[in-house]
């Protein structure tokens, strides 16, 4: 820490005659102790679980049916129902989404009907998850019949993830240069023409990034799904079965105190799929940049 | 305008639709279910008793919304200091590189689910907090320390954002005259960029208020307003989430009654967050 | 044209384009479930359940698959009632209008009183236990355990498990509200097993080594105990049916109530249903 009081002294240095400040000193070293203890936050957080579940990560855990509720076997059915849950979740929210903010760029000015949508999906944004589980419990399950499904979970958390799917697709498709749309329409493409061969496919990588970041958040999600996609051991044979997924899996053996063991193993498997979408979302985004910076 | 042009804009109209239609329907729903429980026990009786004992038909939630209340002040406490500190490094004293790394890691916080949050602060905190501090353990203390790292990524990437949109020259100038790099910081760009930090607190609060799997693992979810940080709580989502698998009745119609208020709180935080969002220097 | 574009532009006629979409969904989904037997309710149950559908699937591999789901007593005799299981589990007496449903008792479980391996206590009458969690008695020291305050571990409103202990020792008291409340028997073992000061409840069958079971009235929680009736604190566990059930609902209660079921309930630590 004595480093960054040097750091912070070193631009007072630069002004004569100023009395060196003890409250910077103090300060800057605050601001940096705290970026350092969120880091090892993290750290701790991943190490703790990783340390006690990583070497559970074998083949017979992955790909073994959990026995005895959970207290042996693998978690094969929770990995299947998890990927499947996701999947068809970000295939109802992403053309949703993308439209919406393809809608909010490209076909509407700033007025009264696009200040509507905004405030439609700021709100949901900030609706928290377990509204969204109440909500899907009471329309999903009950009201349409779906019972606790892949569908009903799936479609909850597509209305969750729809807000971060719009924010995302937005930014992106706003940081196309305004130059390719006017050289297209100067060329003399429609507006439609314009969209599907200029505009997204340009804003495609910030795009997925966020795409790709939504579905992190919703392979975690347990409030949600818990009311809408139930807690069914079995392997799912179609998108009307219940599944239990990895969180709620989790959520069930650590809290009853079904097998810690094994809880630690489904959170490695849960801690290590979100690092990874979370790297491969930045993977895009890193390629891209150092693409458009050596374009330019 | 081409045949293919209008349908295609008719679709994408319909589709910009799709998260107002999502909101109406959730309001519905839950306004739907939890509405006729105001007519039947009353206001008052639901948001001013503190007593919950739904088998016997006494649903006073004021201890929910105390608990609600005390953790996510709590919360706050712990994580926007944090993450104000946090922001602040990597926005203006962090070298560039070093920011670069950080940043993502700090977002990647944000994707850990929050069960394993509540495991680890129901494994190591509460455990730490019985044995060194007493009480039981599970309390407002140890809600508001996992809570509290949890709003971090929050507080920490809308801070940073609004930190970033101050522009550069005001530091420039700052360095100009002759001031160091911490008094630009503390007298240039905090002032400039207050209202998005304030908006950065009040969305961190809304997911510290909206949190429910971590909270019930580490709150102890008695229904008491706590008169001390040992003492157990419950909040307004934890009391839906346990009960409702149970509920019955009015009792249901009480936990989706809970959702109601939820609802309102959570709503009147994201006005005031966009309202300060709105004024602030662009 | 313009008129079409103009509908679509209405809310209304999204929304309801959108209930189509999702009632020609629910159709299938009502087809698609034919093929397995749901079981929803109580999570009391849900454990024993689940190890009774392992089983099924792997003596009855030919036999419709069953899912288990948890949920609560009260959400199982709804689900039961509207077709979205079709048996709904139970760890209390039905009620109100549930009795149109056909409750069967597949097993019997006790309330085991637990407290922490070291805890000094051994033995608590009903009207101690009583005391505790109404919060009358508040220190070990008034029940000859070592000083300090009791933790009370209970379940939250609603759950079978407190519906029953609410019933057998509360009798119309309410549980302290200073009770720590944890949301499955698993919990509060865990919670008790972590606590020297806890004190809670839980079914016999999830009682391990790491809490200890006090004495009830002089009498000790156990199989025999229960099936002699001499230890007080008993409840059922219910399934439930709704009218005439489908063949395959019916092998699978015939399985449970059949010597291999009660066999699997028992080796898990339930009292058969006679």
């Amino acid at each position: 820490m004595a480093r960054d009081a040097g750091r912070g002294e070193s631009h007072g240095r630069g002004a004569p005659g100023r009395p060196k400040k003890r409250s910077g000193v103090l300060g800057v070293a605050l601001v940096r102790a705290s970026a350092a203890l969120a880091v090892a936050i993290l750290v701790f957080i991943v190490g703790y679980i990783m340390l006690r579940g990583a070497r559970l990560m074998t083949p017979r855990f992955l790909f073994g049916s959990p026995e005895k509720m959970g207290r042996e076997g693998g978690i094969f059915p929770s990995i299947v129902g998890t990927v499947v849950l996701t999947l068809s979740s970000v295939a109802v929210a992403a053309p949703l989404g993308i439209g919406t903010a393809i809608f909010l760029t490209e076909y509407t000015r700033e007025g009264l009907f696009s200040r509507i949508v905004r405030f439609g999906t700021e709100s949901l944004a900030g609706i928290p998850s377990i509204i969204f589980g109440l909500f899907g419990f009471l329309f999903f399950v009950i009201r349409l019949g779906m019972g606790w499904s892949i569908l009903s979970g799936s479609l909850t958390l597509a209305a969750m993830m729809l807000p971060t799917i719009v924010r995302t697709s937005e930014e992106a498709l706003r940081s196309v240069p305004d130059i390719y749309k006017e050289t297209a329409y100067a060329l003399g493409a429609s507006r439609w023409q314009t969209v599907t061969s200029v505009v997204l496919p340009a804003a495609m990588p910030g795009i997925i990034t966020g795409v790709i970041l939504a579905m992190g958040r919703a392979i975690g999600e347990t409030a949600a799904v818990i009311f809408t996609a139930g807690s069914s051991l079995r392997l799912p044979k179609s998108i009307f079965d219940s599944v239990r997924t990895l969180p709620v899996h989790f959520y069930i053996l650590a809290r009853e105190g079904i097998s810690f063991e094994n809880a630690y193993g489904t959170a490695a498997v849960l801690i290590t799929a979100v690092l990874l979408v979370n790297l491969a979302a930045y993977y895009v985004l890193y390629r891209v940049s150092k693409r458009r910076a050596g374009g330019i | 305008m081409s045949r293919k042009e209008r349908i295609a804009e008719a679709i994408l109209t319909v589709v910009g639709l799709s998260s107002v239609a999502v909101l109406a329907l959730i309001i519905f729903f839950i306004f739907r279910e939890g509405a006729p429980f105001f007519a039947e026990v009353g206001l008052a009786d639901f948001l001013g008793s503190t007593r919950w004992s739904p088998g016997k038909g006494h649903f006073g939630i004021l201890p929910m919304i105390a608990g609600s209340f005390f953790v996510t002040l709590g919360a706050l406490v712990v994580g926007v200091p944090l993450g104000l500190g946090c922001a602040l490094y990597l926005s203006e004293f962090a070298p560039k590189r070093t920011a670069a790394v950080l940043k993502p890691l700090v977002e990647i916080l944000a994707g850990i689910p929050s069960v394993v949050f509540g495991f680890i602060g129901l494994t190591v905190i509460v455990p730490l907090i019985r044995d060194h501090l007493g009480g039981p353990g599970f309390s407002v203390l140890a809600s508001s320390l996992v809570l509290g790292v949890m709003i971090l990524p929050t507080m920490v990437s809308i801070t940073y954002d609004a930190l970033r949109a101050v522009p550069q020259a005001y530091r420039e100038g700052m360095l100009a005259v002759g001031a160091d790099k911490w008094q630009t910081v503390t007298s240039v760009v905090l002032p400039a960029a207050r209202s998005g930090i304030l908006a950065a607190g009040i969305l961190s609060m809304g997911r510290a208020v909206g949190e429910t799997m971590a909270v019930i693992m580490v709150a102890g979810n008695a229904t008491i307003i706590p008169t001390s940080l040992l003492d157990p709580v419950r909040t307004l989502t934890s009391n839906i989430a346990l009960e409702m698998g149970y509920a019955s009745g009015l009792h249901r119609q009480a936990l989706f009654a809970t959702g109601v208020v939820l609802f309102v709180v959570i709503g009147a935080l994201n006005i005031l967050a966009r309202s300060f969002v709105r004024n602030r220097v662009r | 044209m313009l008129r079409r574009k103009e509908i679509l532009r209405l809310p209304q006629a999204w929304l309801l384009l959108c209930l189509l979409a999702m009632a020609l969904l629910s159709g299938c989904a009502r087809e698609g479930r034919a093929g397995s037997i749901t079981l929803a309710g109580s999570t009391s149950v849900q454990p024993f359940a689940e190890i009774l559908a392992e089983e099924y699937a792997r003596r009855y591999p030919e036999r419709p698959s069953v899912n288990v789901q948890g949920g609560g007593s009260s959400a199982g005799a709804r689900a039961a009632m509207s077709g979205t299981a079709h048996i709904g589990m139970l760890s209390r007496e039905l009620a109100g209008s549930e009795r149109e449903l056909t409750p069967t008792v597949i097993a019997v479980d006790a309330l085991a009183l637990i407290v922490h391996r070291d805890n000094a206590v051994t033995e608590l009458t009903k009207e101690q236990i009583k005391g505790i969690f109404s919060g009358r008695i508040t220190d070990w020291s008034e029940l000859g355990g070592a000083p300090g305050p009791i933790h009370v571990i209970s379940r939250e409103a609603g759950s079978g498990t407190r519906d029953a202990f609410d019933g057998l020792v509360m009798e119309g008291e309410d549980v302290l509200p200073r009770a720590i409340v944890q949301d499955s028997n698993g919990a509060v073992r865990e919670t008790v097993a972590g606590d020297p000061r806890a004190i809670g409840y839980v079914s016999l069958g999830l009682v391990d080594d790491r809490v200890k079971a006090v004495k009830v009235d002089g009498v000790e929680a156990s199989v025999e105990t229960v099936r002699a009736g001499e230890y007080i604190l008993v409840r059922p566990f219910l399934f439930v049916t709704k009218g005439e059930v489908p063949t395959g609902v019916k092998e699978f209660m015939e399985f449970v109530m059949g010597e291999e079921g009660q066999s699997i309930l028992a080796g898990e630590g339930l009292v058969r249903a006679k």
